[in-house]
């Protein structure tokens, strides 16, 4: 991540100096075919493993390996209720405690901790040679390169052009280097975190996966090829969020995951259709190219299409109203949550909204949706997050919250902002998980020690943690400043450049407010109260984590006294990861500092803002909309009242964490009474809305569908039935004429020779 | 070298592709009970083997000269060019010639992949029913392998008896195959299969011959064949083209099968063996899909370019998508729930036909091509789960991945290429079907588009159920997973999935010419008045 800092520094030479020479891309695929690789090899070592873990039918099998497929030890008692403990009896007697790491482990249980993190760190190299050229060449258009045609349908009214291509901008190297660099970082960790796990190899297999499709996801050089990667990384998720299936609430959570999602692809989807029926591509350099001559600035389909990608971004990063999968994915392995459910996939939405920068500034009214949707996402999840217990769900609804702090800036059109954002949000939260997950570790094994049924992830159980796990303590503490806003950390750089714009906007100096007043919206006011909400919701986080903090680190120590001997830091697998990431969170905010801000004069950083120079080629089409509708902002005028605002509201937060629980004895989580106050209940109860969709929602469409299935077995069913029936009656009916008696046939021959007659008398 | 290239340009291909099942039928049926499905394995491979060179010889700007497929007269629409047509491995030779009947089969870059995907799934069909299928194996075998030929012969015949007799000659085998090894309530299923589908087809047979005897009397000619059935001298007018048009369509409509006509099929996939659910979903359905493809709008493009006639085929299709999902979500019975599924997909397919332009109807051909290798890989696996636990209820699993992982894998994968998840055939077919509805039909396209939402919504608690959750049942413990037989069933599956969803561009070229020669049909063969149906740029939303 240093690398990256010191290379924007040159970015600012490279801007300054002419686009000199082009840039020549290095093998670009290799960045997708290396996780890719490590997803086949992973794989065909869990087939491997997991076969040979089956019981004698016929009798292969391991001596050394005689584990079921039983959740991991870490985790294992975090999701409290068990469920079958039958199913578990067995598990401890064959794998206790005290079975790890006697004899050797098989080699399919060893290798994947040398191919998942290297395929990673070899993709990172790869990804860090094309951003070195890319750093010298500061090409001013995007690198797109087609590998082969994907879907071609050569219809004469319009034809489709999708091709399997690369496409390598400086948005997209970003992004690559945030996924390859945190995804190395965590991938280390999962080797500490995971390899006792029986299901070791399968959960290196997905991960490597994932990141392969992640990479898709950015390095796609077109709508459906994104879309590719898009629901790529939601199977992963899917699978990852499930990957100790045998509980039920997890593999329920990863089903909920998907379907939620799914609901958001549905927007992508018709999103794509829009764009290909109006502008005839779905290629990103095509429409961005087309869009502003073929679509009406603040018109239905513009707006509709941004709308729908909405939808879409909305599913993908956690957005009310499709927010309530994240917190339960929570039941994924941890370093799963910090790679997938904070740093990289649910920062997908964001990227898309960046990527069709052009699209979203033609559209006001759609951006101004994102804006307050983001805001209203940001304060609603902190507020959830001031009264839960589970340090993995306040991390959870704080990425909620700070995703929609992304969204607030990428809505109000500063792009750079919430990209600036969601990196170091990478940093820091990526950090912050991997510390939850070192202190689960270190809780989970002591509690093992003792059998103990206590909660491993509940804070109110832990308590004084700093002076058994120094290290996580630190970085996590790190983190929590960036987090919290505080400068000079990395969150304080970015979130004061998002309530710094709604500032901005709120006096009328954004394009956007230019946009709105175009299409008639007075947007100050808007910005106004976004500006507000998302100090409110900045101030909440900064008191929620102080909160965890406290309750974790801080304070007596809450384990019990036999467990407390056994609480110590992990192997360097887990701490370096926690280490690098502290690091870039204290640092990675100078990447992007604005010039007004003091700290920059007394460090002098040259002319700072370097992310937005890096970023400008990529932008330079939503400028070129601004300024061809008139709207390319006021000249802004610096302020000091946002900054000031945002260093007091982190601080505060913070302070007031400390004055109100650092004293108080704190309790454990079987002593702690239940929230007796009614809004204490409804925040810890998530304001009841997983309840209300349940009621709304979910059982509506199961009672319709199982209405329908009676409908289908009954009527229309029923009536083929009925159908079939009908002609046997009739069948046995006429066969009564068939009596076998000659003068019942004879009666009938006369009538009908008697008709015939008539008829023929009278024609 | 050049043996092989003249026999694969040649006309003798596609009868042998007919012709070798049927004795091989007849092979397997003579010996005996032992041998019967080593026999029908040997028939399956090399009938696949010698139908693969077709996809690389194919050539999708191909044509016969006119003489060889027996036309006389003059007069065809313009879109076939006076001296050839556009098919391939042409063959002519009369049948009963008086009455002008010949046997008259030929290939195109839509035929071509309905043949591939039924020789691909006859010895995978032969290998699932392996151990399945104990009593009465020599007529099992015979009636598989028949059953095939009948299909083949579905989709190469250019002249209207010798399709009929095919497509009615198909019904038999299956009939037996459903109510003679089928499962408790087969007699019934099999009756009502037989009973709608050939109610059906009698009203087409009706449409047959009022076409037949009009073409005679303006032309003086006696003739079957599928191009003197596009006679533009035989004006119909619209109230004939309407009716006939209907009586087609109603045929086609109960084999899709499109809502309302559906309920035969939950009943038949419940109850046939394996092999005839997968040869049902596989291709059985995309006979009538086809139908529509080759037969009923080309014949009668007024009716079927209908104001009326469109929305009503939307209408119905989109219904097919999400009610049939819906209904899918709260089957108890694993088979029963991907009977219905199959319904929903297929709601697809009538999307992509009647949105009348390349990018649909070409989806529409992707879409029956992947849900002819996904279903029945999904079918394959049920079956699978049935020669172990002998049930095919839902509730009876749960925890597979842990004793069965291949199993448990595989039925993912199947799962995420029938849901349409990009990377797999599911996806490609599907993006381009809403892609090309949405052109001319948006709002159709939008609600057609919630399928998504709800294929994972009947998808994904059936895997749930039966591969994850507790291990609980000690019967689902101790059961062995896929051995080398049944993986050989599976990958090439997974293979032309995976295949068709990251590069379908070969089957997309292929098929092409010939959609677009479809579509240019219609168009020429369109009265006046309807011609603007080409402009669709108008129907999409403007700035």
């Amino acid at each position: 991540m240093l690398l990256l800092q010191e290379a924007a520094v040159h970015a600012t030479s490279a801007a300054a100096g002419q686009a000199g020479e082009s840039f020549a891309a290095f093998a670009p695929w290799l960045i997708l075919a290396l996780p890719l690789l490590g997803f086949v090899l992973n794989g065909l070592l869990s087939i491997t493993a997991a076969r040979r873990a089956l019981p004698a039918l016929p009798p292969v099998g391991d001596p050394h390996w005689d584990a079921h497929h039983e959740p991991s030890e870490q985790e294992h008692h975090a999701h409290g209720d068990d469920a079958h403990p039958a199913a578990h009896a067995d598990d401890h007697g064959a794998h206790g405690h005290d079975a790890h790491g006697h004899g050797p482990k098989p080699a399919t249980h060893t290798l994947p901790s040398f191919i998942a993190p290297g395929v990673l760190i070899a993709a990172f190299a790869v990804a860090v040679v094309n951003f070195l050229r890319m750093l010298a060449a500061h090409p001013e258009t995007a690198w797109v390169h087609e590998y082969w045609s994907w879907m071609p349908v050569n219809d004469p009214t319009g034809a489709l052009r999708v091709g399997a291509a690369i496409q390598l901008d400086q948005l997209s190297m970003l992004m690559t280097l945030v996924i390859t660099g945190v995804g190395s970082l965590i991938h280390v960790f999962s080797v500490g975190y995971m390899k006792e796990d029986p299901g070791y190899p399968r959960y290196m297999a997905y991960l490597n996966l994932f990141v392969f499709f992640m990479l898709t996801l950015v390095l796609g050089a077109s709508y459906p090829l994104m879309f590719v990667g898009w629901e790529g990384v939601g199977l992963c998720s899917y699978l990852l969020i499930g990957f100790w299936f045998k509980e039920r609430a997890n593999a329920d959570a990863g089903k909920k995951a998907f379907i939620v999602n799914r609901i958001g692809d549905f927007g992508f989807l018709i999103a794509m259709f829009l764009l290909f029926a109006n502008l005839g591509t779905l290629n990103f350099a095509e429409v961005m190219e087309r869009a502003p001559a073929q679509m009406a600035f603040g018109g239905a389909v513009v707006t509709a299409v941004c709308l729908f990608f909405f939808l879409g971004a909305a599913g993908k990063s956690a957005q009310i109203p499709l927010y309530v999968w994240l917190p339960d994915a929570m039941a994924g392995p941890t370093p799963v949550s910090a790679l997938i459910h904070a740093a990289t996939m649910v920062t997908a939405g964001v990227y898309l909204v960046a990527r069709s920068a052009t699209l979203f500034t033609m559209a006001p009214v759609a951006s101004l949706v994102v804006a307050l949707v983001g805001t209203a996402t940001a304060i609603f999840a902190a507020s959830i997050g001031l009264k839960q217990w589970d340090i993995k769900k306040i991390l959870a609804y704080s990425t909620v919250s700070q995703l929609g702090f992304m969204f607030a800036a990428v809505g109000m059109g500063a792009y750079v902002a919430g990209v600036f954002h969601l990196m170091t949000h990478a940093f820091f939260k990526a950090c912050l998980f991997l510390g939850s997950g070192a202190v689960i570790h270190a809780m989970h094994e002591a509690l093992h020690h003792t059998h103990s049924d206590m909660d491993a992830q509940d804070v109110r159980n832990m308590g004084g943690l700093r002076r058994y796990l120094p290290v996580t303590f630190w970085t996590m503490g790190i983190a929590t400043l960036a987090i919290a806003g505080v400068p000079p950390f990395a969150g304080f750089f970015s979130k004061d450049e998002i309530t710094g714009a709604a500032w901005d906007g709120a006096h009328g100096q954004l394009p956007l407010a230019a946009g709105l007043a175009k299409v008639g919206i007075d947007g100050t006011l808007w910005f106004g109260l976004i500006w507000g909400a998302l100090s409110i919701a900045a101030f909440m986080t900064a008191f929620y984590m102080g909160r965890m903090m406290i309750y974790t680190f801080f304070g007596q120590n809450r384990t019990g006294e036999e467990e407390r001997k056994h609480l110590h830091e992990g192997s360097w697998t887990l701490t370096l990861p926690l280490v690098v990431l502290a690091l870039a969170s204290t640092f990675g905010g100078f990447l992007n500092v604005e010039r007004e801000v003091p700290i920059v004069r007394w460090f002098d950083f040259g002319q700072g803002e370097a992310l937005h120079r890096w970023l400008h080629p990529v932008l330079a089409g939503a400028d070129q909309v601004a300024e061809a509708n008139g709207i390319a902002g006021a000249a802004v005028e610096p302020s000091a009242v946002p900054i000031a605002v945002a260093i007091l509201l982190g601080l505060g937060g913070l302070a007031l964490a400390w004055t109100m629980l650092s004293r108080r004895a704190l309790r454990t989580a079987a002593e702690e009474p239940a929230y007796a106050n009614g809004v204490e209940r409804v925040l810890y109860h998530k304001y009841y809305v997983d309840e209300l969709y349940d009621r709304v929602v979910v059982r509506t469409v199961g009672w319709l569908s199982r209405l329908q299935a009676g409908f289908d077995r009954y009527v229309v069913d029923g009536l083929v039935d009925f159908g079939g029936k009908m002609s046997e009656w009739l069948g046995v009916a006429l066969g009564r004429f068939q009596t076998g008696q000659v003068n019942t046939y004879a009666f009938a021959i006369l009538i009908g020779v008697t008709l015939v007659l008539y008829a023929f008398v009278h024609t | 070298m050049d043996f092989l290239k003249h026999l694969y340009e040649g006309p003798g291909i596609l009868t042998f592709l007919i012709a070798f099942p049927l004795l091989g039928a007849l092979a397997a049926w003579l010996v005996g009970d032992r041998s019967a499905r080593a026999t029908a394995l040997v028939v399956g491979i090399v009938e696949l083997l010698v139908s693969v060179p077709l996809f690389f010889t194919f050539d999708p700007t191909g044509t016969c000269p006119q003489s060889v497929i027996g036309r006389q007269n003059e007069g065809l629409p313009f879109a076939f060019s006076q001296l050839t047509v556009p098919f391939q491995n042409c063959t002519d030779a009369p049948w009963f010639a008086d009455w002008g009947i010949h046997f008259r089969i030929g290939l195109d870059g839509i035929s071509l992949f309905m043949v591939l995907l039924t020789t691909l799934l006859l010895p995978l069909m032969v290998l699932g029913s392996w151990t399945y299928i104990r009593d009465r194996q020599r007529t099992f075998y015979a009636m598989l392998l028949a059953l095939t030929a009948g299909v083949v012969g579905v989709f190469v015949a250019l002249d209207m008896f010798v399709f009929y007799v095919f497509w009615e000659l198909v019904l038999i085998p299956m009939y037996f195959l459903i109510g003679v090894w089928g499962g408790k309530e087969r007699v019934y299923a099999a009756v009502k299969f037989f009973l709608y589908t050939a109610a059906g087809s009698l009203l087409m047979l009706v449409a047959i011959l009022y076409v037949y005897f009009r073409v005679h009397s303006v032309t003086g000619m006696s003739s079957f064949s599928y191009f003197d059935f596009m006679n533009p001298l035989a004006a119909f007018s619209a109230r004939e083209e309407a009716l006939l048009f209907l009586a087609f369509a109603l045929a086609f409509a109960v084999k899709v099968p499109i809502f309302p006509f559906h309920t035969w099929l939950p009943h038949a996939h419940v109850q046939a063996p394996t092999a005839g659910s997968v040869i049902l979903a596989g291709v059985l359905l995309k006979m009538g899909t086809y139908g529509f493809i080759r037969f009923a709008v080309p014949f009668f493009p007024d009716a079927a370019h209908a104001p009326g006639a469109v929305k009503w085929a939307m209408v119905l299709g989109v219904i097919g998508i999400i009610y049939a999902a819906m209904v899918a979500a709260v089957q108890p019975n694993a088979k029963k729930l991907v009977a219905y599924t199959s319904v929903a997909h297929l709601g697809f397919v009538i999307l992509g036909i009647f949105a009348y332009n390349l990018i649909g109807l070409q989806g529409a051909l992707m879409v029956m091509i992947g849900h002819g290798l996904s279903t029945p890989m999904l079918f394959f696996l049920l079956g699978m789960l049935y020669e172990r636990r002998h049930s095919y209820e839902i509730e009876d699993f749960g925890g597979l991945a842990a004793s069965i992982p291949v199993f448990a894998t595989m039925l993912v994968f199947a799962a995420m290429a029938s849901i349409g998840l990009p990377g797999t055939s599911g996806f490609v077919s599907e993006f381009l079907v809403l892609l090309g509805t949405f052109k001319t039909h948006p709002y159709v396209a939008l609600l057609a588009s919630t399928g998504v939402i709800f294929a994972a919504y009947y998808m994904l608690p059936m895997v749930q159920k039966v591969a994850f959750n507790a291990l609980r049942s000690p019967a689902n413990r101790d059961i062995p997973d896929l051995d080398r037989r049944e993986l050989a069933i599976l990958l090439p599956l997974v293979v032309l999935i995976l295949w068709i969803g990251i590069y379908p561009k070969p089957f997309l070229d292929r098929m092409e010419p010939a959609a677009l020669r479809l579509l240019a049909t219609q168009s020429t063969r369109l009265a006046p008045p309807m011609q603007p149906m080409g402009d669709v740029a108008a129907a999409a939303p403007n700035p």
